[in-house]
């Protein structure tokens, strides 16, 4: 089911958590909402939903203008932060609700019931934890469990607050993979919300970037790296050393080969892989020390700086792999030369 | 027990339990147990199954039971508004509803009888409209129960309420379920056991009232005389025997009717998967 929001505002007092969002989300999506806290992302989720009313603007479910209606005609699946799971009924019952509450004439019998309940348990892969209470589960499991019991209504569209926020690192992993294929699966709408940027580049097939309750940027993970459309966006995906030209950066990008004459802004974006960075011999006066470097894995990401080893100025940083890292063959305090491969100009 | 047990101070907490509880409770409570072991079995039986006594039995039981009741729901419909909503003059109710703790209840039976007597305000009132008597009849006991047992059935559903999840409710409105079927799937079914403890310590304060029910009942033999005035009334007559055999019968009700209430928690408990 797509989802049009036109013109969605929503003020808590003086605050003002979203300014006349405008949004299209086209049937089957798998949609990020990115952005720091605060940023209003939340309060557009529940405002989908309908747990949350805008003060203006409409949502447009698959064309029908639901704003005045009730959340609970809006046949939407909604996956709490903290999940929300109800602690007085077990893992079964839990997932049955929705079933358990429709009007008796649309209502399955106890053996339909019973059947979908365990189909969408197998779904999650925890048929076996039927019997329990969510005060028995892990915290991943519980997760899963609200997802099942979200999807039990047949939601024509799926949202989830921080779904990954509460879960410890690897777990965390395992789901957004889980996720992911869950949504190629069952090819419903779906919308998350995140306040982490490698999560929604992982999972989602779009991403929207919020600020301060306005659209930043819209599109696919690769687009919103490749080409952040603002300084926000490309100081919010991914590392990135910005250069002001105001304030004496000229300097590192004159030494990184750049010249200033075609300059499209006044600060420049630089992400650690787009420069490289090159042994010099002590001999040749570069200005560029190591001063450090952090192993990441695959990758090796090098502190430089202009002012020695123990100065306190700007310091840039370089990613390499890690091969290429060996081979170069540095230690603490050589001079380097950079190279900027390529720069995003903002103003 | 042993080694194994984290929290320190196992065994002087114990310790410090038992002396209390025995100092306070058990002591006393044995002596009434010793007492009527002055009297013989046929004596026993033949005080306890007068007809007058048996009355007040019925009158104390059903009067508290039902009071308890009616004040669980009130109280639960208080401690929900104090709870959801807020409004001018909250803090004023916060402090009302304490009120019964801290009043002498003679004052409260006094100031009961005063205004529900046939010709007292609400009295008239009552009697003008539904021709309802409730001064000196067994209701007049039920309302004095009511007023004083409201604060704790407010005051141990209130913190269950505070610390209610709402997202509960969101989830369950976001999968269809009506405002009744919320209130009757989710909220009642965590707040029931803490409805249950209201209830139940009620339900012990209106057996043993004296106080305030006394000026309000009116003491019709075999209508509306409790079982503590019959008590007292034994004493004034220095009939210690027919006193304390009373008195342990009521003892023993009270226990086992307070066992079955806390059987009743557990079970609620455990099956809305609290323990």
């Amino acid at each position: 089911m797509s989802i049009l929001l036109s013109n969605i505002s929503k003020n808590f007092g003086q605050f003002s958590a979203l300014d006349h969002v405008n949004l299209e989300i086209p049937e089957g999506e798998l949609v990020a909402l990115l952005g720091p806290s605060g940023c209003g992302k939340t309060t557009l989720l529940r405002i989908i939903a309908g747990l949350e009313r805008a003060d203006e603007g409409r949502v447009l479910l698959n064309g029908e203008d639901v704003t005045d209606e009730h959340v609970r005609n809006r046949g939407i699946g909604f996956v709490f932060q903290h999940y929300a799971l109800f602690r007085h009924m077990t893992v079964f019952d839990n997932v049955a609700f929705g079933l358990r509450v429709k009007p008796r004439k649309l209502r399955p019998s106890e053996d339909q019931i019973k059947e979908k309940v365990h189909a969408l348990l197998n779904l999650v892969q925890l048929d076996w934890l039927n019997h329990r209470f969510p005060d028995q589960l892990s915290g991943g499991q519980r997760q899963r469990i609200a997802l099942a019991r979200a999807l039990a209504v047949e939601p024509s569209v799926l949202l989830l607050d921080e779904p990954f926020g509460a879960l410890d690192a690897s777990v965390r992993k395992d789901l957004r993979l889980w996720l992911r294929h869950l949504h190629h699966e069952l090819n419903v709408t779906t919308i998350f919300v995140t306040h982490d940027q490698e999560e929604a580049m992982e999972v989602a097939s779009q991403i929207v970037v919020l600020n301060h309750g306005k659209i930043e940027q819209k599109g696919s993970p690769s687009e919103i790296y490749d080409h952040p459309s603002n300084d926000f966006v490309s100081r919010f995906i991914g590392q990135t050393n910005v250069f002001h030209l105001e304030k004496d950066d000229g300097v590192w990008l004159k030494s990184a080969g750049m010249s200033l004459d075609d300059a499209r802004g006044i600060t420049a974006h630089v992400r650690p892989h787009n420069i490289a960075v090159v042994k010099q011999s002590d001999s040749v006066s570069s200005p560029v020390f190591l001063k450090d470097w952090q192993h990441l894995g695959a990758t090796i990401r090098l502190e430089l700086g202009r002012d020695g080893l123990n100065g306190s100025g700007k310091i840039i940083y370089a990613e390499m792999p890690n091969e290429q890292f060996k081979q170069l063959e540095l230690a603490k305090g050589d001079k380097v030369a950079l190279f900027i491969k390529h720069a995003h100009w903002f103003n | 027990m042993s080694q194994s047990n984290i929290m320190p101070g196992f065994k002087p907490a114990l310790g410090f339990t038992v002396v209390y509880l025995s100092l306070v409770v058990l002591i006393p409570l044995s002596t009434l147990v010793f007492n009527s072991f002055q009297l013989s079995w046929d004596d026993y039986v033949a005080i306890i199954t007068h007809k007058r006594v048996l009355a007040s039995f019925r009158v104390s039981f059903m009067a508290a039971l039902i009071a308890a009741a009616i004040a669980s729901f009130f109280g639960v419909v208080v401690a929900w508004v104090l709870v959801r909503y807020t409004f001018a003059g909250k803090r004023f109710f916060h402090a009302l509803i304490d009120l019964p703790f801290a009043l002498p209840t003679a004052v409260a039976g006094i100031v009961l009888a005063t205004i529900f007597q046939p010709s007292g305000f609400l009295g008239k009132l009552l009697m003008d409209t539904v021709g309802v008597q409730v001064a000196f009849k067994p209701l007049g006991i039920v309302v004095a129960l009511i007023f004083i047992s409201i604060p704790f059935v407010v005051r141990t559903v209130e913190p269950v309420l505070l610390e209610f999840d709402t997202s509960m409710e969101e989830a369950a409105a976001s999968m269809g379920a009506s405002r009744v079927q919320i209130f009757s799937k989710i909220i009642f079914p965590n707040i029931f056991p803490a409805i249950l403890t209201g209830f139940a310590l009620s339900f012990a304060r209106g057996v043993g009232e004296y106080g305030s029910v006394i000026f309000i009942a009116g003491n019709i033999p075999y209508v509306s005389e409790v079982v503590p005035l019959l008590i007292v009334t034994k004493l004034e007559q220095y009939d210690m025997e027919g006193a304390t055999a009373i008195a342990l019968s009521m003892l023993v009700v009270s226990f086992l009717l307070l066992f079955v209430i806390n059987l009743l928690q557990l079970w609620a408990r455990k099956r809305s998967g609290q323990l």
